[in-house]
């Protein structure tokens, strides 16, 4: 079980239609499962259309924080595209941050354009174990793929993020949230794909 | 985050909400009845979760045709006795603002409010406005929360205030008070009877003569807001430097406090009524302060109001030293009148006004990093994979190359604004306010007397339509302007969240309602119209190009559902490139799928050296397969 630091500072970031937003407010339902106090700050509206889309998700106990974390006092980050999470990373982030990532690219419209160049995946992972000591990389989107859609892949991060040991409540506060928040085929799918989510956190751990 | 949440009757328990439906909770605390609201970021989410709660709160809940509408029929509901409400986003209030400068020499009855939503650094708008200007310019007082719980009690006593004062009240809520989410302490639910009636004798009249009267209800809130426990002071006995500060800014501020480790000299003092300004209740801090600052987004609204309430009290007062926006001591990157503030923004400037050194913990040695990150600028937004104003927009772009006059092409409000960027190929030239590129195109359409040859193009989005088109093209018509009207109909209120509209037949609560077509309201002006669909590029093509050689006024709609919503529920189209026949660089088309006609889900392989398409974003719709010159992109349908 993870540390509590008053207040637990976490950024989901991602790209707009990624459905992080949606992991943050998953997040935060089962903090306040866990009986925590939490303040979520986000945008959305215009952001959905291909933006960077960030979540600060701060869970208490003493009292309800802003709602925007300050730069360097982000203790966890949920990355769903590399670059995003790196940029948020050396922006929000400290030695003492761990992160758990997808490693796969979101290319921006610039890139697809030919007018810029999106770095190696390897090399921003790379960039990413010199600044920080805990950092768990995930397939998640593959992962995703394998629980039956891709769309799915914010439910295998979130997986990864509530089996990581990082967070000072376990895994059972999430199950219940995502099995009251969804129905039917979703709600298998989702489930799945936050169980691959555990899994395979679980085994990078291991290996640590 | 949840209706079911919203709707708790259990008063005392701590829940987690949005502030949006902070207010809503704060509403139907306060036994609304009657709400209506056009959509708007950041504050379309109040008006559906009404809506849904509206059988089990005996609430009529509706998306009117636009703000002006709403707020008069919010009034209405408010003369008749019912408490009511209207939300708006701040540009929203400028169209229901001719109705709000007159509704205050009137008054109201039954508790009325307005929430405005302020949206700093304009996430999802245009331009950043204050309407707390637009408020006191109607007379109506503000009242701004600082925090999502504190929305839903502000709420709630904004219907008690508009009741006591007979006058409409304004929440002013901004993006990171509306967006964000947070534990709310649940109040009873109300057990007072709706009923609507208005007596023969009643009258509701604007009349200048009424102004002393209205002003003396002012002068009521300002001595009511004097002992509110909505405006609070934290700090020090004696500060002799004070931190004034309202809405989301006073968390800020009293983070960045306890980083700089001030708490001991620097006094906090909170506004929640900041029109009319507590007087009383401020001039006790403003005596004993040397310095102040002040903290608040988008305007210097507060500050210039303390700034002359000081001036007023000079003597008692002192001289005060005042940073602020106006000082240009309060602001981020972008100066202190653009972008919104952070904790690290407000930590910053208090820094350097009260001589501490901040600096936030990081990294050292992040050359490396940086090199990488600033390899790739930020992410410029994009229509979405298989959005239909994509096709509508190659088809226009298309249809004005062969057309060769240099048509103008002028935009308008709601996603296909984005068209003014590179995933609408930079066709839009002009971008306003809701239906002003058609008002602009009629004005356009009548130089010919001045030389101006260029065939006038203006596209619009089918909820923008019947928001406040008709006027414009009714001009058009009467004037006989030239000027081609492409509504982009995507049969829903994309930009904001996929909100129903007249056209497209279910109100704000689900329930059928015979569509308003397009068709039949510009049939009725008697304007000419064409209906095509954009998937059909090359017919799109030729529909545009032949309408441009035509004169006088002309509109043609473009239909075709939202991408995003016609996916909801089905399974997608299977698209993909056959890597055999797509040749690559060698092809001649440079890369058309994923760089010229700039889908997001056309990608290029670096190492194939092929055009892909990246299934995880894809939503199916086929049209760069119609478009791809060697046909090497296949559309497997589903059946």
């Amino acid at each position: 079980m993870g540390e509590f630091r008053e207040p637990l500072n976490v950024i989901v970031t991602g790209v707009g239609g990624q459905g992080n937003v949606l992991a943050s407010q998953v997040l935060a339902a089962a903090a306040v499962e866990a009986g925590y106090r939490v303040s979520i700050g986000e945008t959305f509206g215009a952001s959905q259309r291909g933006g960077s889309v960030m979540s600060h998700v701060r869970i208490s106990r003493e009292k309800t924080y802003g709602p925007l974390i300050p730069k360097g006092h982000a203790h966890l980050i949920v990355g769903f595209e590399p670059l995003e999470t790196l940029r948020i990373l050396m922006d929000y982030g400290s030695p003492g941050t761990s992160v758990v990532m997808n490693n796969r690219p979101n290319y921006p419209i610039g890139c697809l354009l030919g007018e810029e160049k999106y770095p190696e995946p390897a090399s921003i992972v790379e960039a990413i174990n010199k600044l920080i000591k805990e950092n768990y990389v995930l397939s998640a989107t593959e992962l995703a793929k394998e629980a039956g859609n891709p769309m799915s892949t914010n439910m295998v991060l979130t997986g990864a993020l509530s089996g990581s040991g990082l967070l000072p409540f376990d895994t059972g506060f999430f199950t219940g949230v995502i099995e009251n928040l969804f129905a039917g085929e979703i709600r298998e799918l989702n489930i799945r794909a936050f169980q691959k989510g555990v899994e395979a956190v679980r085994e990078l751990a291991m290996k640590k | 985050m949840s209706i079911f949440a919203v709707a708790l009757d259990q008063p005392g328990r701590s829940v987690v909400m949005t502030g949006n439906e902070a207010v809503a909770r704060g509403a139907i605390e306060a036994g609304v009845g009657y709400a209506a609201c056009y959509p708007g970021s950041p504050t379309s989410e109040v008006l559906p979760t009404l809506a849904q709660l509206g059988d089990r709160f005996n609430i009529y809940a509706e998306f009117s045709s636009n703000e002006k509408v709403a707020i008069e029929g919010v009034a209405a509901a408010s003369f008749a006795g019912v408490r009511s409400m209207t939300i708006c986003k701040v540009d929203g209030f400028n169209v229901a603002l001719d109705f709000a400068t007159a509704v205050c020499y009137s008054g109201t009855r039954a508790g009325m409010v307005i929430m405005v939503g302020d949206d700093p650094s304009a996430h999802s708008s245009v331009k950043e406005e204050d309407c707390r200007f637009l408020a006191r310019t109607a007379n109506l007082p503000v009242l701004e929360p600082a925090s999502v719980s504190e929305a839903k009690d502000v709420t709630r006593f904004a219907f008690e205030l508009s009741e006591k004062i007979m006058l409409p009240v304004v929440v002013r809520c901004t993006t990171r008070i509306c967006h964000a989410s947070g534990n709310v302490t649940l109040g009873d639910l109300p057990t007072l009877e709706k009923k609507a009636a208005i007596n023969r004798d009643q009258k509701f009249v604007t009349n200048v003569m009424f102004a002393p009267f209205m002003k003396s209800k002012l002068k009521n809130v300002a001595a009511m807001a004097d002992t509110s426990t909505f405006n609070v002071y934290t700090g020090p006995e004696n500060a002799q430097r004070v931190v004034i500060a309202c809405g989301v800014s006073h968390t800020y501020a009293a983070e960045a406090v306890e980083m700089l480790g001030l708490g001991q000299s620097v006094g906090l003092v909170k506004i929640t009524n900041t029109w009319p300004l507590p007087e009383n209740f401020l001039l006790k801090y403003l005596k004993q302060a040397k310095e102040v600052v002040f903290a608040e987004e988008v305007d210097s609204f507060l500050e210039d109001g303390v700034m002359t309430l000081a001036a007023k009290h000079w003597e008692e007062v002192g001289q005060i030293r005042f940073y602020g926006k106006n000082s240009g001591d309060m602001g981020g990157p972008r100066g202190s009148y653009a972008g919104e503030l952070d904790p690290d923004i407000v930590a910053g400037c208090l820094g350097k006004i009260f001589s501490a050194a901040y600096s936030a913990p990081g990294f050292t040695n992040v050359r490396e990093a940086r090199e990488l990150v600033s390899s790739m600028p930020g992410r410029e937004l994009a229509l979405c994979a298989g959005c239909p104003h994509r096709a509508s927009f190659w088809a226009i772009k298309t249809a004005v190359e062969l057309d060769g006059r240099d048509a103008i092409v002028l935009g308008d409000i709601g996603c296909y604004t984005l068209g003014l960027m590179r995933t609408g190929y930079n066709l839009l030239q002009s971008v306003h306010c809701m239906g002003a590129g058609v008002g602009m195109a009629s004005g356009l359409g009548k130089l010919d007397r001045f030389g101006f040859r260029q065939p006038v193009i203006s596209v619009v989005g089918d909820s923008t339509f019947f928001h406040s088109v008709p006027p414009a093209l009714i001009n058009a018509r009467y004037n006989q302007s030239n000027l081609l009207c492409v509504i982009l109909d995507n049969e829903t209120t994309a930009m904001t969240g996929h909100q129903p509209h007249p056209g497209r037949g279910v109100t704000a609560t689900g329930k059928f309602s015979e569509k308003v077509e397009i068709e039949n309201v510009l049939g009725g002006l008697g304007i000419p119209f064409t209906v095509h669909d954009p998937y059909d590029v090359e017919g799109s093509i030729n529909v545009v190009y032949s309408l441009l050689q035509e004169s006088g006024p002309r509109a043609l709609i473009l239909r075709r559902a939202c991408a995003l919503v016609a996916v909801k529920g089905h399974k997608k189209d299977r698209v993909y490139v056959d890597q055999e026949k797509c040749a690559g660089d060698e092809c001649g088309c440079a890369r058309f799928c994923s760089r010229v006609f700039a889908c997001p889900a056309n990608i290029w392989d670096s190492q194939s050296r092929k055009a892909r398409i990246d299934e995880a974003v894809c939503n199916g719709c086929g049209v760069c397969a119609s478009l791809c010159p060697r046909n090497a992109i296949v559309v497997e349908r589903t059946v």
